[in-house]
């Protein structure tokens, strides 16, 4: 943790650094007679968030603040395994909705989590996963109008059938 | 009284058999569309709004006023039962919500959540019935520089909101008002902050985005991770018994805050600039400062469940006023209704409430019948959503990333933003690890986008001289009053630390 | 509970949908999906609420066998509805509201990279005129007397809009530049705030839609003195316009219907069809006289044709506004 605090507040101290430099694209400074330029309020708050960082550095060389005097990793071997887990299927998850569309894309995710990482019996994890896409199918498109991607085209005849079904 | 008589044609309007069947299943509806993170009462609107063109004004927006009850209702059951604020003005209501429900009174939750609405929305609706014209003055004194004031009150009470850790909650608090700056700046109309110029950043960085990020997402890891995936499952028991005790206990407790949400929350929500969310987090604030236990803030107060909830209730009431007394909305629903009254052939503006006193008031008077059905059911339906709660973890767990994903992109209509999202909630889950407070960057990122207009507006007005703020006779006082609670517990702190540094002396 | 469409219909108790014919032109092409009705604009403005009327006679009458399905893309003066449409994997169920900044941004962002002439047409349902309010309580009556006002507060007279390069504003500058007026000008996000502050009195005088001033000016709140039209409008005959005072300049916000670049020629035929039905209805044509809104009804060269003389006109306009 102690390696961590620093690490992390010397990354978002960069980050600051580039919103201050991004900001001043714009007029930062009080330009007379019409107030602040339109860079001037993102850059000077960055400039505050990079003197939190200062002040975030200082309390760990200080150690006053808990992760800095905390000798634990930041992840044991536990954590980054659910992390990648659950945090990789996340991200799967987003990246399959663009190819076999989001409800493909849920009852993959639904099937990946409740079978693989939560265990269930099969049964279970493949209702889960085949009920809910069409449950929230019929809530989104049917009630609520609101259109989900449809991924690539090879869906396409799938949701022509559901749309004929619903309007 | 001649309000009182067009008040009751309103609401036997309302007990028609036909309309009230309409505003039962417009409030069913609406909870659960408010319940969903990523919806709320705007998309319920807008989606029926074609629908009710087939009908006559007067049916159309009971209907409408039902969904918009329900929804306000649903948005504090996914704050308590997932975490996730479904709307920007339901975050303050996560604070306490979700402490309570993960000790295992997610129902007293739930009870004070309803409840307080109630009230909020009751106390609303009676300022509304009694006072609408003069309050309509009053919004309209509000131009830019009171609104930054306002806005100032609102930052006030975010000192009391972070963590122990100052910097690291400076930090989280700017870096909510930096991304809210991101897409445009209002004033000179250049592109601001498009990160690596990438231009899906030219739309801005949504409320959503960010609080689905962090909340359904960032924090869902956490507790994984936390727990090691194994939520001990605290089963709260659901006995009609046990709702009749919470309500009392909810009654007991949360009566103050109730109180200060109703009222703080219908003032700010008048003023169509500010709206649901500063009015929420304001309530939040003086409750907790006013409360006797102000250290049971954010651990599981009632107070802070009932507060922010009576003040959402009551200022998307609110935000009706300005409306239906001048034609402006104060919120996006509101701004979609307001294209519903010119599709009905309604002429919005101060003359609707002389021309169309019937219209006028049968949406006055559904929104009593309304707020009585939304109680109603919610309260009916709270033993469905301890239900869920109940599930096992593994499974309750993919349904929230599901419901999040899903959500915010029926929110925002863009895989940009839901990889987006995603970024933010592994960004959060480091963050949170470190001690970052999260919640006032979640809650900047509403109300950075308008300060900083108002801000600059106002000097625009006064050439550029920031006197404006203190010489004008409503902003002045507000400015003054929230700078003295910005700067009241840096006095305190600075006071500490001196009498520290002489004790060891 | 599954609440579609035709529940509601059948909730409400509305049986006439049965009786309204289908689309009397029958198409080759159908949509096969909902279509992406794209607006340039954020919920609750004067686009937005054009959309979502077109969109209730469209169901109203059951003219397209897939919905129409409203989204709001106002993000950056409609960069981001202009990239969302030209970027669409769809084009054929891709259709985008647009006001002028359909010309405006893609000149002020270059490096956005839109070409508006490879977008489809499809309608022009009418142009949307502007007038210059000022609040009743401010005295002034006639256009005169407000130029006298301006130059006598040098500087001090504050004008409220929806942001520099936008339609008002563009009408603003031109003011200015005619009567050699200095004018301090505060940008908002949007119409209905620039009323409420006129209302309120924090801001001297606006130029907006008639559609958005129209309740305050009933109340008697709102005083028209001059409209940027070609003729007088019929809802107000007794304003003048700028031509009238011997400036050849008018000036309108359009209120058409586009379609996404690289769409079939048979959906764009469809789609064409779709709104010449919604324009000829009733509603309508209703809708255009209460709002004040001009018929500039055109074909799709015509549509064309005139993008390339709304572009030119644009770069002249923005030019001579500095930017």
């Amino acid at each position: 943790m102690r390696v961590g605090e620093i690490v992390t507040a010397g990354f978002l101290a960069l980050l600051s650094i580039y919103l201050m430099w991004k900001s001043a694209e714009l007029p930062i400074g009080y330009i007379s007679g019409t107030g602040p330029g339109g860079g001037a309020w993102p850059f000077w708050l960055s400039a505050i968030m990079l003197i939190s960082c200062g002040c975030i550095a200082f309390n760990w060389w200080r150690g006053t603040s808990p992760a800095s005097q905390s000798d634990e990793p930041v992840l044991d071997s536990h954590g980054w395994r659910s992390l990648i887990f659950v945090g990789g299927g996340i991200i799967g998850f987003v990246a399959l909705v663009s190819v076999i569309s989001m409800y493909g894309a849920i009852a993959v995710f639904l099937f990946y989590y409740t079978w693989f990482l939560g265990r269930h019996s099969l049964l279970l994890s493949l209702s889960m996963a085949l009920i809910t896409p069409v449950a929230l199918f019929f809530f989104f498109e049917g009630a609520m109008r609101i259109t989900m991607p449809t991924g690539m085209s090879f869906t396409d005849p799938v949701f022509n059938f559901l749309y004929d079904i619903i309007y | 009284m001649e309000v009182l008589s067009l008040l009751g044609d309103g609401m036997i309007l309302s007990l028609q058999p036909l309309n009230l069947m309409m505003i039962l299943i417009g409030v069913t509806v609406g909870l659960f569309i408010g319940a969903m993170p990523g919806l709320g009462s705007v998309n319920g609107v807008a989606i029926l709004l074609p629908v009710t063109f087939l009908v006559p004004p007067g049916s159309a927006i009971i209907f409408l006023a039902a969904i918009y009850y329900g929804a306000m209702y649903g948005g504090a059951v996914s704050s308590i039962t997932l975490g996730i604020p479904g709307a920007s003005t339901a975050v303050a209501t996560t604070f306490d919500g979700r402490p309570l429900a993960k000790k295992g009174r997610a129902s007293l939750a739930l009870v004070t959540a309803a409840l307080a609405s109630f009230v909020g929305g009751t106390i609303a609706n009676v300022l509304f019935t009694l006072f609408a014209p003069l309050l309509a003055s009053v919004a309209l004194s509000f131009g830019p520089p009171e609104v930054f004031a306002l806005m100032l009150l609102a930052f006030a009470t975010f000192v009391g909101l972070g963590g122990d850790d100052i910097p690291k909650t400076v930090f989280s608090i700017c870096l909510g008002l930096v991304l809210g700056a991101v897409g445009f700046d209002q004033i000179s109309g250049a592109p601001r902050l498009v990160l690596f110029d990438y231009n899906g950043f030219l739309q801005g960085i949504g409320f959503l985005v960010l609080a689905i990020g962090v909340y359904g997402i960032g924090e869902m890891l956490w507790t994984i991770d936390q727990t090691r995936g194994d939520v001990t499952a605290t089963t709260p028991k659901m006995t009609v018994k046990g709702m009749a005790s919470d309500t009392k206990e909810a009654a007991k407790k949360g009566w103050k805050g109730t109180m200060i949400g109703s009222f703080l929350g219908f003032f700010v929500g008048i003023l169509p600039a500010a709206g649901a969310t500063p009015g929420s987090l304001m309530s939040y604030g003086v409750a907790k400062m006013v409360s006797r236990k102000p250290d049971e803030f954010g651990k599981g107060s009632v107070d802070g469940v009932a507060a922010p909830e009576a003040a959402n209730n009551s200022a998307s009431t609110g935000s009706m006023l300005p409306m239906l007394t001048l034609g402006i909305p104060g919120s996006p629903t509101t701004a979609i209704l307001l294209g519903g009254m010119v599709i009905w052939g309604l002429v919005p503006g101060p003359r609707l409430f002389v021309d169309e006193q019937e219209f006028v008031w049968g949406l006055i008077g559904s929104f009593y019948i309304s707020n009585v059905a939304a109680l109603l059911i919610n309260l009916a339906f709270i033993p469905v959503f301890i239900w869920m709660l109940r599930m096992p973890f593994t499974i309750l767990a993919p349904m929230i990333f599901v419901l999040s994903i899903v959500g915010g992109f029926a929110a925002t209509r863009d895989m940009f933003d839901i990889w987006l999202m995603v970024g933010f909630g592994l960004g959060a889950f480091f963050l949170r690890k470190f001690d970052y407070p999260l919640a006032p960057a979640v809650l900047a990122i509403v109300l950075g986008p308008i300060a900083e207009p108002t801000l600059r507006q106002s000097l625009l007005l006064s050439s550029g001289d920031p006197s404006i703020f203190f010489t004008r006779p409503v902003a002045g006082p507000i400015t003054i009053v929230a700078l003295i609670l910005i700067f009241l517990p840096a006095i305190k702190m600075l006071r500490r630390m001196r009498n520290k540094s002489k004790k060891p002396a | 509970m599954k609440l579609t469409k035709r529940s509601l219909l059948g909730l409400v108790g509305a049986s006439f949908l049965a009786t309204t014919p289908m689309q009397a032109l029958a198409q080759d092409w159908q949509p096969t999906k909902p279509i992406d009705f794209v607006i340039m604009a954020g919920a609750g403005g004067g686009a937005d609420q054009i959309a979502r009327f077109i969109q209730a006679v469209a169901e109203q009458q059951d003219l397209t066998n897939r919905p129409l399905v409203p989204n709001n893309k106002g993000g950056g003066s409609g960069a981001e509805a202009l990239i969302h449409v030209s970027t669409a994997s769809d084009p054929d169920h891709t259709i985008l509201v647009t006001l002028n900044s359909f010309f405006t941004t893609p000149l002020r962002q270059e490096n956005l990279g839109i070409d508006i002439q490879t977008f489809t047409p499809v309608a022009m349902m009418g142009v949307d005129p502007f007038v210059l309010w000022v609040h009743k309580d401010s005295g002034i009556t006639t256009f005169e007397e407000y130029i006298s006002k301006v130059q006598e507060m040098d500087g001090e007279y504050v004008m409220g809009g929806t942001g520099a390069g936008q339609e008002d504003s563009i009408v603003i500058a031109y003011l200015s530049g005619a009567y050699d007026l200095d004018i301090k000008y505060i940008p908002y996000d949007g119409g209905g705030a620039v009323a409420k502050d006129l209302a309120g009195q924090q801001i001297m005088a606006t130029v907006n839609n008639p559609a958005e001033a129209k309740g305050f000016y009933e109340a008697g709140d709102f005083v028209p003195l001059l409209a940027f039209s070609d003729e007088r409008m019929p809802a107000y005959p007794d304003v003048p316009t700028l031509k009238e005072k011997g400036h050849d300049f008018s000036y309108y916000n359009q209120r058409a219907v586009v379609g996404a670049p690289g769409m079939s020629d048979e959906a764009a035929a469809y789609y064409q069809d779709l709104f010449t039905t919604i324009y000829e209805s009733e509603e309508w044509q209703g809708y255009l006289t209460s709002e004040s809104l001009s018929p500039l009804w055109m074909n799709a060269d015509e549509q064309r044709d005139y993008w390339a003389l709304q572009v030119e006109n644009h770069m002249e306009l923005l030019a001579a506004l500095g930017e």
